[in-house]
């Protein structure tokens, strides 16, 4: 029964989080409903994370899983993509929606992760030299990109996500091209038999795992005992990228109460007004989308040191996608977003991704079917959040219009 | 009236130049000489306004690429034929970018939601064993209902998050695309040629056109011009379908229909005040984009000699933006020949790059890369360009 109840949220999603809205005016007029309406807001502005929940639960049910191989799967995938989901926050609250740029800052980490590897240099030290030379590199390029936002202002996401395609182009043009051509570099270990770019898979041995694992001589993070006759684990729980992850959801909440967290929000609420009121508009954006870059290039860093290979010219290609899609997931809009949605969504959209390849496999078959389908919901839930937005801004324009 | 303004600012920043330039000759040189210097800076200023940076930088590319194609002796006529049968496998694409603009819509970034009706056409008319014309329009006479039908339901979305239609219409476009895969692996067709050859379910990647309808427009009255060693084949039908639509959609324009679409576009206030349905005038520009995105993806399959599925149309709309652009559209405005300046100077660029710069590398491994590149780099710089240019809505 309980799993019915939400099911038709699909479509009551596009009433919902006008329903968590409404309230503020609607409460004058109707006190006597204000609990149900309360407990109605609720679920509804969480029905996307609850919709999620339930075709999870039964892709579960479908793919027949085992829950311990489930749980293992999601830690290392929590652990790996939490961190870039968590860089989109800051221009959501600056009020630039979702960044589509963070695919820059990737390339940016990839970039210091092929500078370190040339040089073979390895282990959690290699690791945070690695993050140290990203951040230059990600701040020019999160500046370029804020230059470029700044004269779309309106028109972010589609900007940032051309923006995205564009910097893969001159990205390639660096690695496949410029390198070991006019850019003088020498491994054959990494770059193409010419001499000329880079391979299209670079083995991490050096790195993988190095900031995962950082923590070894403490605890290795295993876990595996029974419980009666039920056994629990094997599970690897990844200690340190763990902590780093939550040290820096812990950084961003600081963020927020900070002076510049408010002017980021106020330019995020009206940026007129925020000018009116004193902000710098364009260097407050400039600010939040070079915070995000440079954390998408520490999150890019966090997630090959996991999967241990880099795919040179593939790897930063989707991060935007998923990110974003994990963070919708959540229950986040374009113009809100909490820690919070950022954990769940990933929860919750990588246990889809876990299961659907398997529940497609026993469904129809064929396991492709249910790797389309994950496809399909990624860019479904993007599409849906957006035009769920724009809807809703343009009802309440109309609704302002109307008013005056 | 803005072509008064362009006029003057271009004078203005010409006789800016050149006093910088001229300071110190300007005392030495006759009066005429500087006035003639002045009258030609303020030509140059205006031919690059009227012009436009980006279609400047291709036309460069483009000629340097054909210089070289002549330096190095290469054979310009299948070079040039080559490009002719590109610019008019990929016309209908672009020409299906001008009734979103013109309706206000901007840029039809959903195109995949026409290409994929046509797909849809396409597989269907196969599966019939329907060969030649037949095959060919009857591929088109069934992706017609369909993408009237997905037209109107995706302007019906694009209506409600006015504003974002260009955002919301990729993921769109996107989500239809990977939907859409489910249906190709799952699509209740029989025809051994067009499924896989283990399972006995789901089409094949890429559907070989050889035996149905492949190169029907393409061969229709095509000939060749030989003058000399130079031979170059013309596509006649693919032209003259690509020239069809041209010129019926120029008619459209002119008419009231057309009108008032215009009208919707360029003053949608002025429009409703003098009686004209928005709504309906912008229904009418996405369904008409997505007949066209579906018609095009035929006539782009024809050409081409394969049904491309799957994930194939995912990022198909982006070049026809990026041709559409450089022939000079802007984010409001786009007319026919902004259609066919811009895929012929896109469409050459892209088909002649490879091999001129695979002979320049005499063949080594880079040359593909760089001209894969040259096209990312070009494309996407151009759409980003033309995103950052106008203001707010």
């Amino acid at each position: 029964m309980p799993k019915k109840v939400p099911t038709p949220t699909t479509s009551g999603t596009s009433a919902a989080p006008a329903a968590g809205t409404t309230p503020a005016t609607g409460t004058t007029r109707k006190q006597a409903g204000i609990n149900l309406r309360k407990i109605g807001a609720t679920l509804g502005r969480n029905s996307v994370p609850i919709f999620f929940l339930v075709l999870s639960i039964v892709g579960i049910i479908a793919a027949d899983l085992d829950i311990n191989n489930l749980i293992y799967e999601l830690i290392g995938r929590l652990s790996r993509n939490t961190f870039l989901v968590l860089s989109l926050l800051i221009p959501i609250m600056a009020g630039l929606g979702l960044n589509f740029g963070i695919v820059v800052g990737a390339m940016a980490g990839q970039a210091a992760l092929i500078i370190v590897t040339h040089y073979g240099i390895g282990g959690l030290g290699g690791f945070a030299l690695a993050a140290l030379i990203s951040v230059p590199i990600s701040m020019v390029v999160g500046w370029l990109t804020a230059v470029v936002l700044n004269k779309a202002k309106g028109r972010e996401m589609v900007t940032g996500m051309i923006l995205g395609f564009f910097a893969n182009g001159v990205y390639q043009l660096i690695f496949l091209v410029l390198l070991g051509w006019i850019i003088p570099m020498n491994n054959p270990a990494i770059m193409l038999p010419s001499g000329i770019g880079l391979k299209n898979t670079i083995d991490l041995i050096e790195i993988s795992n190095a900031l995962d694992r950082g923590l070894d001589f403490i605890w290795n993070g295993l876990v595996m005992f029974d419980i009666g006759s039920i056994p629990v684990g094997p599970w690897r729980i990844p200690i340190l990228t763990l902590v780093v992850t939550a040290l820096l959801a812990v950084v961003i909440s600081f963020l927020i109460r900070t002076r510049l967290g408010q002017q980021m929000r106020a330019v995020g609420q009206d940026m007129h007004i925020a000018e009116v009121a004193g902000i710098n508009v364009n260097r407050t954006r400039t600010i939040a989308l070079i915070i995000s870059t440079v954390l998408a290039a520490w999150g890019q860093l966090i997630f090959l040191q996991n999967m241990g290979t880099m795919n040179t010219y593939n790897s930063h290609e989707q991060v935007g996608t998923f990110a974003i899609a994990a963070l919708l997931v959540g229950g986040a809009t374009t113009r809100k977003a909490t820690i919070w949605n950022a954990v769940v969504g990933v929860i919750l959209f990588h246990t889809l991704f876990i299961v659907s390849p398997l529940a497609g496999q026993r469904l129809f078959g064929t396991p492709q079917v249910g790797e389309y389908f994950r496809v399909f919901l990624a860019y479904g839930v993007i599409a849906v959040a957006l035009a769920l937005h724009a809807w809703q801004a343009k009802v309440k324009s109309n609704r302002e219009l109307r008013g005056e | 009236m803005s072509n008064t303004k362009l006029n003057a600012n271009g004078n203005g920043n010409g006789s800016d130049l050149d006093n910088n330039r001229t300071q110190a000759q300007v005392q030495a040189q006759a009066q005429g000489a500087a006035g003639f210097l002045q009258k030609v800076g303020a030509a140059v200023s205006e031919f690059m306004k009227w012009y436009g940076v980006p279609r400047l930088i291709i036309t460069c590319f483009l000629l340097v690429l054909i210089i070289l194609a002549i330096i190095y002796k290469m054979d310009l006529g299948s070079l040039l034929g080559d490009s002719l049968t590109r610019v008019g496998m990929n016309g209908l694409l672009v020409l299906a970018m001008v009734p979103t603009i013109t309706c206000g819509v901007g840029l039809n970034f959903g195109l995949p939601v026409g290409i994929i009706c046509g797909l849809v056409g396409g597989v269907f008319s196969m599966s019939m064993d329907l060969t030649g014309f037949t095959g060919f329009f009857v591929a088109i006479a069934l992706a017609l209902p369909l993408s009237v039908i997905a037209g109107w339901l995706y302007g019906k979305l694009l209506e409600k998050v006015a504003g974002q239609e260009m955002m919301v219409g990729t993921y769109v476009g996107f989500s239809i695309v990977a939907g859409m895969a489910i249906f190709w692996l799952t699509a209740p067709i029989k025809n051994p040629s067009m499924i896989f050859a283990i399972g006995g379910q789901g089409l094949r990647y890429t559907l070989t056109l050889q035996d149905y309808f492949g190169g029907i427009l393409n061969n229709f009255l095509a000939f060749d011009i030989v003058i000399g060693k130079f031979t170059m084949n013309v596509p006649t039908g693919l032209l003259l379908f690509f020239g069809l639509f041209c010129v019926l959609l120029y008619l459209f324009f002119r008419s009231r229909t057309g009108l008032a679409m215009l009208a919707v576009g360029s003053n949608p206030q002025y429009a409703a005040s003098s009686g004209v349905n928005i709504r309906r005038m912008r229904y009418t520009g996405v369904i008409m984009s997505t007949v066209l995105g579906a018609i095009g993806i035929l006539v782009y399959a024809q050409s081409y000699g394969f049904l491309q599925l799957y994930n194939a149309p995912l990022y198909m709309a982006f070049p026809a933006i990026a041709a559409i652009l450089i022939g000079g559209a802007t984010l409001r405005k786009a007319t026919i020949s902004q259609v066919i300046i811009g895929s012929v100077l896109f469409f050459t660029l892209l088909t002649t790059a490879l091999p001129v710069v695979q002979t320049v590398l005499d063949g080594s491994e880079v040359g593909g890369g760089i001209s894969e590149i040259a096209r990312m780099i070009i494309q996407n710089g151009t759409i980003l360009y033309a995103l950052t240019r106008v203001g707010r809505r």
